[in-house]
């Protein structure tokens, strides 16, 4: 079971920050096929936010076919987001810890890496779409 | 679904004074609704001819159907939780729940009981030495274990510490998907009410300036920047609802249900809390700039 949590300052809604949750969660393998979502009751009173925040979210995620809700028993997971790629994360954590440690080297501070990387991956991403 | 909370020119007059003028109002069952505005703005009176305890000088006002107080019937569906969550301070929390058990034909003593339980209160214990948190709680305990259809709450949460602020409206929430109420609470502060409601009213000055669906004013409203000019010339549809200007820019909060598509504005979408304060900022009565009324918000984090 995963666990919920709001960041006022994300810029993004309630319902869109819990959709990513669970997809974060489904990519790095906290979730996986089968396992349950909290119940709407249990986020509810978690987070002390509106129920039909939560409804939402977890109807976009149905939608996305990655889960399924079985009426009275709750929400379950039924497809995952995490695949051979996982095997790649370790290494690739190594070299970004490798290259962070570079960037600090070099004199870059935490809000100079956040901006440098931040705008490299907007390039990237913008030229794979070209 | 039906309606919990209809008004048709609804209005209360004190002697000289308008408390609550021209208020109409159609909300649909089965929403948590915000009522916000400043102190004085008209919210506990709105709220008192929900419950009934107020008649209206002007107006109709129908909830669940029914006229607020008709009869016990009425009585029954609506739970009614008054500012500063008063209970009797020389009763014990046991007292209070023979109290509503005595008083309400539909109570689910069982609810109470597990509800007192599992907030740690003792049952033994007066309710004039519980903790100001606690008598919210025992107050809402009251409220749901009377099992109406719409619970009404004013201010409940103003007096709280943050994280009696919390508990509460976790305990509040958790109850409308059980039991699945329709709420309606009042609040001066905006940040209190903003992950809690769907549907949201902005009364000031004894008016109703915006009501509706949190998420369909979040979509249709929309903060506009650029270089200074005059508001009056948008392109119709697009209705002004604060304009702010330095000597070169002009910054507009609009609200329209189409697209903007000016190349000149810098777009930016609005929290709740922005939207509300731009209600608030903006006079009643844009026709008469002699009146040069500016109701304070309190925003708290």
């Amino acid at each position: 079971m995963i666990e919920f949590h709001l960041d006022t300052r994300s810029g993004l809604s309630p319902y869109q920050q819990l959709v990513r949750q669970v997809r974060q969660a489904l990519r790095l393998g906290l979730l996986c096929e089968g396992d349950q979502l909290p119940t709407v009751k249990e986020v509810v009173a978690q987070l002390a936010i509106n129920p039909n925040t939560v409804l939402k979210a977890y109807r976009e995620l149905e939608h996305e076919g990655l889960v399924a809700a079985r009426p009275g028993v709750g929400t379950f997971v039924t497809a995952t987001l995490a695949d051979d790629s996982l095997a790649a994360h370790g290494p690739l954590r190594q070299e970004l810890r490798r290259w962070l440690a570079r960037a600090r080297r070099a004199g870059l501070d935490e809000e100079s890496i956040e901006a440098l990387f931040m705008t490299t991956f907007r390039t990237a991403s913008e030229e794979d779409i070209a | 679904m039906s309606a919990v909370i209809q008004a048709q020119g609804l209005g209360k007059r004190y002697g000289q004074r308008w408390a609550l003028t021209d208020c109409t109002l159609d909300i649909p069952a089965r929403r948590v609704v915000g009522l916000v505005g400043p102190n004085g703005a008209g919210k506990t009176t709105l709220l008192n001819l929900a419950t009934g305890m107020l008649a209206p000088t002007s107006g109709s006002i129908r909830v669940l159907g029914g006229r607020p107080a008709e009869g016990p019937a009425q009585l029954a569906k609506v739970g009614f939780v008054a500012q500063d969550s008063p209970t009797y301070a020389g009763l014990s929390v046991a007292d209070h729940l023979k109290l509503g058990a005595r008083l309400n034909p539909g109570w689910d003593a069982a609810l109470a009981r597990e509800r007192i339980g599992r907030l740690g209160l003792d049952p033994a214990r007066r309710a004039g030495k519980l903790s100001g948190g606690q008598r919210a709680q025992l107050a809402l305990t009251l409220g749901i274990a009377k099992r109406p259809q719409l619970l009404i709450l004013d201010e409940p949460v103003a007096a709280l510490d943050p994280l009696a602020r919390r508990e509460f409206l976790q305990g509040l929430m958790e109850a409308t998907v059980e039991h699945q109420l329709s709420v309606v609470l009042s609040s001066h502060l905006v940040a209190d009410l903003e992950r809690a409601c769907d549907y949201l009213i902005v009364l000031v000055d004894s008016r109703v300036r915006v009501a509706g669906e949190v998420e369909e004013l979040l979509a249709t409203h929309h903060r506009l920047s650029g270089a200074r000019r005059d508001p009056t010339r948008l392109p119709a549809g697009q209705h002004v609802i604060s304009a702010s200007h330095t000597d070169r820019q002009t910054t507009l909060i609009i609200r329209t249900d189409a697209p903007i598509h000016d190349p000149a504005w810098t777009v930016s979408r609005l929290s709740l809390e922005d939207l509300v304060l731009a209600y608030m900022g903006t006079p009643n009565h844009p026709a008469n700039p002699g009146r040069n009324h500016r109701p304070t918000l309190e925003v708290q984090r």
